[in-house]
């Protein structure tokens, strides 16, 4: 009696296992639903692109329609103008400035939260750490005022800094575990073989930390790509000339400008896209890893 | 040998020795507070410069009527806020910037789970489904509004769209129309957003051991209990970060607005941030006080939510409101 009646259930529990190998009829559904996600995140990038591709006259004629010719005069139109490339330059400048103030100075002061013991490291801790509370918008108009006065408005490095104080408090959060967990066994080892505490940190500590470091680097470079509040106070209030601008006020200024011309509107858009696409496709693991990272140190 | 060259100086050079704690290494407690000073220095002066003092600074100015130029000199007490608070245009901006925090959590979220859940499987082209999913978080906010602007304008894709499927009574001005533009707005948002949103919730999966699931098939729980009664409770967590990066990125949001409305049409998608960055440019003052209280309005959602998610009951909530 009782082994007839659970014979039937374990042959159910079993069978979730056995289908994993073989077919598992939910699996189309879970493909439907993945494709509809996919779909409603790419066609509204897709038809920027493709509208990229025609002229003017064509999308005011028929909005929704592909193009009919094709006609690369947008893109061409926006691949040789200054503008475009002065912004792709700026960008990339502030950028990598920023990545770098980020990083070096974060590791820098997570090698001492995360290693040092000394009165008022807990402090120093939670003071970053409340920078997180601390949201740009709050600060953006003390802050134009401090730059103008100390002569850095309409600078790159006016912008730079400012990105890298911002930064600094998730870059601190996601190095101290990093740097802490580094088993202190290695410390006096180096300590033994005659090294100090900084020819610990460069040789040992930093290869290390390397994988932490490219995602605090990533995540910097990220959010100053994609910045616009602090750009628009700094860059476009401080009378840095537009062909400087970094990209997305950039193309916010071109698409006011020449709102007439649909097709390079989306032709300048859509060229904006691609380098913040590569990148971050292609350190999507670390972005991610990132910021679930944080979460959990 | 090289230590000892170096400890001298750099004892009687070190700013501030602290008398206290024996020190244990060799080289002096000066020498340790030199490297402090020297290493965590330069953060902390860029950090207190550029973050801490402004914040501080818009707390002095908000009391004062200032136009940014020539020194501080009229004050006026919390006459700002008085104004602010009184300025129906402003509480219709904190009232969307709660819509958007409410419908955010209570949509998104539920929506973002049920999606990595049925993802959270070994799927051949996992990764290019992840991949392109993450496309639209990829995009900076400032481009992604200005797509939506170019879709969803009057002679725009989405309208063209409808057309063609025969839908044409529902063609709308979508942005310029005040009874549906925070909702919109909210759309666009969620596109924004799910894709991060997903990805989250995925990596938290990884982190629930597959061998509980399986012993729970085992024992003769099906898919569905499997995930509520297990799945769920371990993603908590996860659950939890997400609802407080989301509700803070609500009560913040700026730039997708600012490219697609300004605040309009007549402050139906108007928010905080987008009316400080209107109003506080030539009234510093006004602007400050502006700040002021969107910090503090942040800063107390973000501590009321965590006496709550401490005590886990808003986790619970929330994973049950997914059924």
């Amino acid at each position: 009696m009782t082994t007839t009646l659970t014979t039937p259930a374990a042959a159910r529990a079993a069978r979730p296992m056995k289908r994993r190998k073989a077919f598992d009829w939910g699996q189309p559904w879970v493909y439907l639903v993945a494709a509809i996600v996919v779909v409603a995140s790419v066609a509204p990038v897709a038809y920027i692109w493709i509208g990229g591709f025609r002229t003017t006259a064509d999308i005011n004629a028929d909005p929704a329609g592909f193009p009919n010719p094709w006609s690369l005069d947008s893109y061409i139109g926006v691949l040789t103008s200054t503008r475009f490339w002065g912004s792709v330059f700026s960008s990339s400048l502030v950028g990598l400035g920023t990545t770098l103030g980020t990083v070096v100075l974060g590791v820098m002061a997570a090698f001492v939260i995360a290693r040092y013991t000394f009165r008022g490291r807990a402090f120093l801790y939670s003071l970053f750490a409340a920078g997180l509370m601390f949201p740009l918008t709050v600060a953006a108009l003390p802050l134009s005022v401090l730059l103008r006065d100390i002569g850095l408005q309409g600078t790159f490095i006016g912008l730079i800094i400012p990105q890298v104080a911002f930064a600094l408090p998730v870059t601190i959060i996601i190095l101290v575990p990093f740097l802490r967990a580094i088993p202190p066994e290695l410390e006096e080892a180096a300590v033994i073989d005659g090294a100090t505490r900084i020819g610990f940190f460069w040789r040992i500590m930093l290869p290390l930390s390397a994988p932490g470091l490219v995602t605090v680097g990533v995540l910097a470079f990220v959010n100053s790509w994609n910045a616009y509040l602090l750009p628009l106070l700094v860059l476009a209030a401080g009378g840095m000339p537009q062909d400087l601008w970094t990209l997305p006020l950039g193309v916010q200024q071109f698409s006011t400008q020449y709102s007439a011309d649909t097709g390079a509107v989306l032709a300048y858009t859509s060229l904006s896209m691609l380098p913040a696409l590569a990148f971050f496709l292609a350190a999507e693991k670390r972005i991610v890893g990132g910021l679930t990272g944080a979460v959990k140190g | 040998m090289t230590h000892h060259l170096t400890a001298g100086p750099a004892v009687s050079a070190g700013p501030a020795p602290t008398p206290a704690a024996p020190a244990r290494r060799r080289a002096g407690t000066g020498r340790k507070w030199l490297e402090i000073a020297l290493f965590a220095g330069p953060a902390l002066i860029v950090f207190v410069t550029f973050v801490i003092a402004p914040v501080v600074l818009a707390g002095v100015y908000s009391l004062y009527n200032w136009n940014g130029l020539g020194p501080l000199e009229r004050f006026i007490g919390l006459d700002n806020y008085v104004r602010a608070l009184t300025d129906p245009l402003f509480l219709t901006a904190i009232g969307n910037n709660f819509t958007i925090l409410i419908a955010s959590v209570l949509i998104q979220g539920p929506l973002a789970i049920s999606i990595a859940l049925l993802l959270n499987r070994k799927l051949p082209g996992r990764s290019v489904i992840r991949a392109l999913i993450f496309v639209p978080y990829v995009l900076a906010e400032v481009i992604a509004g200005l797509s939506w602007k170019l879709l969803l304008s009057p002679r725009g894709g989405v309208n063209a769209l409808l057309e063609a499927m025969g839908l044409g009574e529902f063609t709308q001005p979508w942005l310029a129309n005040p009874d549906i533009a925070l909702w919109v707005m909210f759309s666009i948002l969620t596109w924004k957003y799910l894709g991060f949103a997903i990805l989250l919730m995925l990596a938290g999966l990884q982190g629930v051991p597959e061998e509980l699931h399986e012993a729970a098939a085992i024992d003769g729980a099906n898919w569905w209990q499997i995930q509520t009664r297990i799945t769920l409770p371990l993603l908590a967590p996860t659950i939890r970060i997400w609802i407080f990066l989301s509700m803070i990125g609500s009560l913040q949001l700026f730039d997708m607005v600012w490219v697609t409305t300004k605040g309009g049409p007549v402050g139906a998608t108007n928010t905080m941030a987008v009316y400080l960055i209107q109003y506080g440019q030539g009234q510093y003052g006004y602007g400050s006080a502006i700040a002021v209280i969107l910090f503090v309005i942040s800063l107390a959602v973000a501590l009321v939510y965590q006496r709550f998610a401490m005590r886990r009951d808003l986790a619970g909530a929330v994973t049950s409101g997914v059924r």
